[in-house]
């Protein structure tokens, strides 16, 4: 449908409304809720809003590169976690009375977000990588694996404890606000960096175009010259690091963390994906798009907050929303006979 | 009732950007042969999956014993008696003959409320349509223990096995030796002394003749006439496939061979019925034919060279100097260069635009600032690409996918082309691809020999081989037969190579 407006013929208003769809229904939705609730559109909700997306954004990002390519990475979300506990241990304040490594400074908290981006990337990402490119095992099944042992790692850091008495530094950073404008969240403001980088490398390198060709087509790929093991290893690794820069956003976003931080946000981040455009089989998906799926679920969330929906029948919503959007995706690529 | 059991009529089917039928129509007699000719891409294949079901009609009537039908899938065909036997096998190797060829319909008994399998009746009943044919194999035996041309056998035993009134055979001769295509006669005739009609698809000429009641002819995805077999010539059939004087078939050669350049030596595979001791050598500038029935492994061969398979031993020298090729990267910078058999499936990316498709193998040549890609000298070469190659597509940034396969195939020789290779290796440049098509794609082949490339070209249509090589190695059974050039090329002499080692 999209192909008769391309081609310059006659603006099309039903086909204009199919492929926005999404948008619509958001920007609709929204002012519904606002005149149900004028504070839906108050300054501090819209950076409630922006705040939540920032986070999520960034694991969406982290995962769509797998995604692309044709894997998966149900680990997302625990190693999201166990960013988290990692930064906030080494976050703790000298007076705190549970810290955990209690006669040691509060280190730079920059410096802890690269060692610890740095680090996912040379040890999970790495390993992940290595599981489904050179052992050959399922990314469902592998990166599931995962799941469970990094669970397990944050468990035996946190001996099962919460860990609070993070430095003001850190916390007052993540409730800030870019140069004092009310609207922009200084979380707001790493998301918007790190989906320019995204899109500078899915767009403008090789790295990107070749990703695109592994989705597409991983044989044909392979017999063009590329190193699908290589580029696989290579994805894995740049979504671990993103995942420990989640965890570091999300740990000081939060004010305090646990083993169970993070729990379960791959899903998330791969609805949303899909539901922007990043499609189940492969080979397509822009940095544009993937903001859009995000937003339209964290959109989505608040919208039934503020219209006092039952927490359960929340749940109900989001999953049917995931499943109706994948099917939706999934009929473009049913063959048509 | 009338006298035909089948009449097609008018049928159109288009796929995205080309139109496969356009208004064939098709009759077919109870006990007769009825052929259906044309080059590849001609849509003989197209036709008969709208009849099987697989693909849906856009229009047009299938009249079937007398009343206009709607066949909505192949399970439904079967049940109607139309039986297909198709080109590409479909085998579930782990499991028995007879699962195989009693799939989806078994044999059932009843304990009560509760339906079985009867296994006793489907493994009885199987042999003995085995032994009825005269085939020596065990119901019992695993499909994957077979070679192609008996599980092409099986395959036929399973249309035969449906009771189906109608056959359809996709080229079945394709991997059989002598012997066993006497024998598929031997059975068609059986079913069509039964009343079954058969429609038998095959480029064969000499094959049609001889089995045929009726031949039906179709180009470009058109019906052009219907003939009784009797008294047709080959040459008659010929230019009605092609719809042109026969010398048009193949460029004027261009190019002349230099020196020996490209040299393979020893190369055995490491599964055991694949190739084995495989040695040649091909000089510059030449065009070099590899020969060959389906299995005898001269894919699996090339795609050693390329490094896209394991070997246990063999090397790769070009100019003098040894190659050393673990993966397709390393050959691709060593100037070699492979165009995959099976283009959709290795091939094309298909939902990538064409500029992404040709750019795909060449992106790191193409950078600025060392990690940014030169998107404008990208869209030069692509721009040249699609003129240099007449490619025909509303724009490059189309997906591929939407283009016809002729187009797609050029697509993909402009990739390699970007690359200036010195080896391009082609395995069935043009199957699936029209008669027009064709002929661009041999120009372009000889016009890369003539600026002193080495080529090497798979087929398993020899007289394309014929038509374009210098010389043309003749494989069989995983090993190189010989090597034929001058007054040798002809069909006869590699017929005779490719069937060496075959009983």
């Amino acid at each position: 449908m999209s192909e008769k407006t391309k081609n310059g013929k006659k603006f099309d208003i039903a086909s204009f409304l199919v492929n926005n769809a999404l948008i619509i229904l958001i920007i609709a939705s929204a002012i519904f809720v606002g005149l149900q609730n004028p504070r839906f559109f108050s300054m501090a909700n819209i950076k409630n809003l922006l705040a939540n997306t920032s986070v999520r954004m960034v694991i969406a990002l982290g995962i769509s590169g797998v995604l692309i390519m044709r894997n998966n990475d149900l680990s997302a979300g625990r190693q999201v976690g166990l960013a988290g506990c990692i930064c906030a241990t080494l976050l703790q304040r000298m007076d705190y009375s549970g810290k955990v490594y209690p006669n040691m400074e509060p280190m730079n908290m920059w410096l802890v977000c690269i060692l610890v981006m740095i680090g996912f990337a040379l040890t999970i990402g790495l390993i992940n990588g290595l599981v489904v490119s050179k052992l050959h095992v399922p990314a469902f099944i592998g990166s599931y694996g995962m799941q469970t042992i990094v669970y397990g790692i944050a468990l035996i850091y946190t001996g099962a404890q919460p860990i609070g008495g993070l430095i003001p530094e850190y916390t007052n950073w993540a409730a800030g606000s870019f140069l004092n404008i009310q609207l922009i969240p200084n979380l707001a403001v790493v998301t918007a960096v790190v989906m320019v980088v995204m899109w500078f490398l899915y767009n403008h390198t090789p790295y990107g175009k070749k990703m695109y060709a592994i989705g597409g087509n991983p044989d044909a790929a392979e017999v063009s010259g590329i190193n699908t093991t290589r580029m696989t290893i290579a994805s894995y690794m740049i979504a671990a690091s993103l995942f420990a820069l989640a965890g570091f956003m999300l740990g000081a976003k939060a004010g305090g963390t646990s083993s169970n931080l993070a729990n379960g946000y791959e899903l998330f981040a791969i609805a949303g994906c899909t539901i922007g455009g990043v499609s189940v089989n492969g080979g397509t998906g822009k940095v544009s798009g993937i903001l859009m799926g995000v937003l339209v679920f964290e959109i989505l969330k608040i919208e039934m907050t503020f219209l006092g929906i039952d927490t359960a029948w929340t749940y109900i919503v989001q999953g049917i929303v995931i499943v109706v959007a994948i099917a939706l995706d999934i009929r473009k690529y049913i063959a048509k006979r | 009732m009338s006298e035909y059991i089948l009449e097609m009529k008018d049928i159109c089917k288009s796929f995205p950007g080309v139109k496969a039928l356009d208004h064939v129509s098709l009759q077919l007699k109870p006990g007769h042969v009825h052929s259906l000719m044309g080059e590849n891409g001609a849509g003989k294949s197209t036709l008969m999956k709208c009849l099987f079901g697989i693909y849906k009609k856009d229009e047009g009537q299938i009249i079937y014993n007398g009343e206009e039908v709607t066949i909505t899938d192949p399970f439904d065909a079967l049940n109607k008696g139309i039986a297909m036997v198709h080109q590409e096998l479909m085998p579930i190797r782990e499991r028995s003959i007879a699962e195989n060829i009693y799939c989806g319909r078994y044999p059932t008994k009843s304990y009560g409320p509760v339906k079985v399998i009867d296994h006793k009746k489907m493994y009885e009943d199987t042999q003995k349509l085995l032994d009825d044919l005269g085939l020596n194999f065990k119901a019992t035996d695993k499909l994957g223990t077979l070679s192609t041309s008996q599980m092409q056998l099986v395959e036929i035993c399973k249309a035969i096995s449906a009771n189906a009134k109608i056959i359809i055979l996709d080229e079945p001769t394709s991997s059989l030796t002598q012997k066993e295509v006497d024998k598929l006669f031997e059975i068609v005739k059986q079913l069509t002394s039964r009343g079954c009609g058969v429609i038998y698809i095959s480029h064969k000429m000499d094959e049609i003749l001889k089995i045929s009641d009726e031949v039906t002819i179709m180009r470009d995805g058109q019906y052009i006439g219907t003939w009784p077999a009797k008294g047709l010539t080959t040459d008659f059939i010929i230019a009605k496939e092609v719809g042109r004087e026969l010398t048009d078939l193949y460029p004027p050669k261009v190019n002349t061979p230099g020196e020996t350049v490209f040299e393979v030596k020893d190369f055995t595979s490491i599964l055991d019925n694949s190739f084995k001791d495989c040695s040649f050598s091909v000089k510059r500038g030449e065009i070099y034919g590899v020969a060959g029935l389906v299995g005898a492994q001269r894919t699996e061969l090339m795609e050693a060279i390329y490094g896209l398979r394991g070997k246990v031993s063999g090397t790769v020298t070009f100019d003098g100097k040894q190659l050393d090729i673990k993966c397709p990267e390393d050959a691709i910078k060593n100037g070699i260069a492979l165009i995959t058999e099976d283009r959709r499936a290795r091939g094309i990316f298909g939902v990538l635009s064409i500029t992404d498709n040709v750019a795909v193998a060449s992106l790191n040549d193409y950078l600025k600032y060392r990690i940014m890609l030169d998107h404008k000298a990208i869209n030069e070469v692509v721009d040249r690409s699609i003129g240099e190659l007449s490619i025909k597509t509303p724009s490059p940034k189309e997906q591929i996918k939407n283009l016809s396969g002729g187009n797609q195939q050029k697509v993909i020789i402009s990739r390699w082309l970007a690359k200036e290779p010195d080896v391009l290796i082609m395995d069935e440049p043009t199957r699936g691809i029209d008669v027009g098509a064709k002929y661009e794609i041999y120009s372009i082949i000889g016009r890369l020999a003539k600026e002193g490339k080495t080529i090497i070209v798979v087929s398993s249509e020899m007289p394309e081989l014929i038509g374009i090589c210098d010389r043309i190695m003749v494989m069989c059974e995983g090993r190189i037969t010989g090597v034929v050039e001058g007054k040798d090329m002809n069909q006869e002499k590699i017929m005779e190579l490719s069937t060496k080692f075959r009983s």
